[in-house]
């Protein structure tokens, strides 16, 4: 279940998600929207897609442990000069993404997890963690939007 | 994520359609490599084609099944990826981990060899 605002006029979203990873699919709906009606190219639209899925599982599997009593928070946002900003805040007991081993090192290539953190970093311009207000995790996803989808 | 299940020979076909995503794909991917692997398949081919997208838990199920199969003294291939999920494949550099191949019968062919 997911509490959902919509601000058409200002090309922002913001959702308040319960930790189940079907909202994942909700959230990647909502900015698959934002970015089409903005024309936003459609290979952009896939990674930065692919990035927020990654934050967004880390927020409900690692950040709230998958408890459904706490919720994910989401903000996204188109701004006048094509940038888009997703903002995602856990309510879990933080991270550090320092203690993140390099998933392409030879000795991590067959490693199971951990690579949530390397796609949002290859497919975003900015990937950047900081403690939440309430003490989770707060992740700011950044693109530059500069090329735009040929009709 | 949906699969049909297909065998040539000793080789288990798996064409996959959809996501291999957390919470969804990633899991039913284990458990029908685990099915086939049970049923007594040791070559297992994996047919891409229809699959759009594939997230770090589903590269995760991948990798681990391929180590599994891969101690067992089984083998696991790549058919038919997409060009986002090769790029997918690219950046985590596990393309040099897999046998990955366009056409089916040069990858049946290539359990063989």
């Amino acid at each position: 279940m997911a509490v959902l605002y919509f601000a058409r006029m200002t090309r922002a979203a913001q959702l308040q998600l319960l930790s189940l990873y079907e909202n994942i699919e909700l959230v990647e709906r909502v900015l698959s929207e934002m970015c089409h009606s903005e024309q936003i190219a459609e290979e952009t639209c896939y990674w930065v897609g692919m990035a927020v899925r990654e934050a967004l599982a880390n927020a409900i599997k690692h950040g709230n442990k998958l408890n459904p009593d706490k919720r994910v928070f989401v903000e996204v946002r188109l701004d006048p000069q094509q940038e888009l900003e997703v903002v995602i805040e856990d309510e879990g007991d933080g991270f550090n993404p320092e203690a993140v081993a390099d998933p392409t090192d030879p000795s991590n290539l067959l490693r199971s997890s951990g690579r949530g953190v390397f796609y949002m970093r290859q497919f975003m311009d900015e990937v950047h963690f900081s403690p939440a207000e309430q003490g989770g995790t707060r992740l700011r996803l950044r693109k530059s939007l500069t090329t735009r989808r040929s009709e | 994520m949906k699969t049909k299940v297909r065998d040539v020979g000793d080789v288990r076909i798996l064409d996959l359609e959809g996501k291999i995503t957390i919470g969804a794909g990633d899991v039913e991917l284990r458990q029908r490599i685990e099915e086939s692997v049970g049923a007594g398949y040791n070559k297992i081919l994996l047919n891409f084609g229809g699959v759009s997208h594939i997230d770090s838990s589903g590269i995760g199920e991948l990798v681990g099944c391929y180590t599994t199969l891969s101690r067992r003294g089984g083998k696991m291939k790549l058919l038919n990826l997409t060009q986002k999920i090769t790029d997918i494949l690219h950046v985590t550099q596990l393309i040099t981990v897999f046998d990955v191949y366009d056409a089916e019968p040069e990858a049946l062919t290539s359990f063989n060899t």
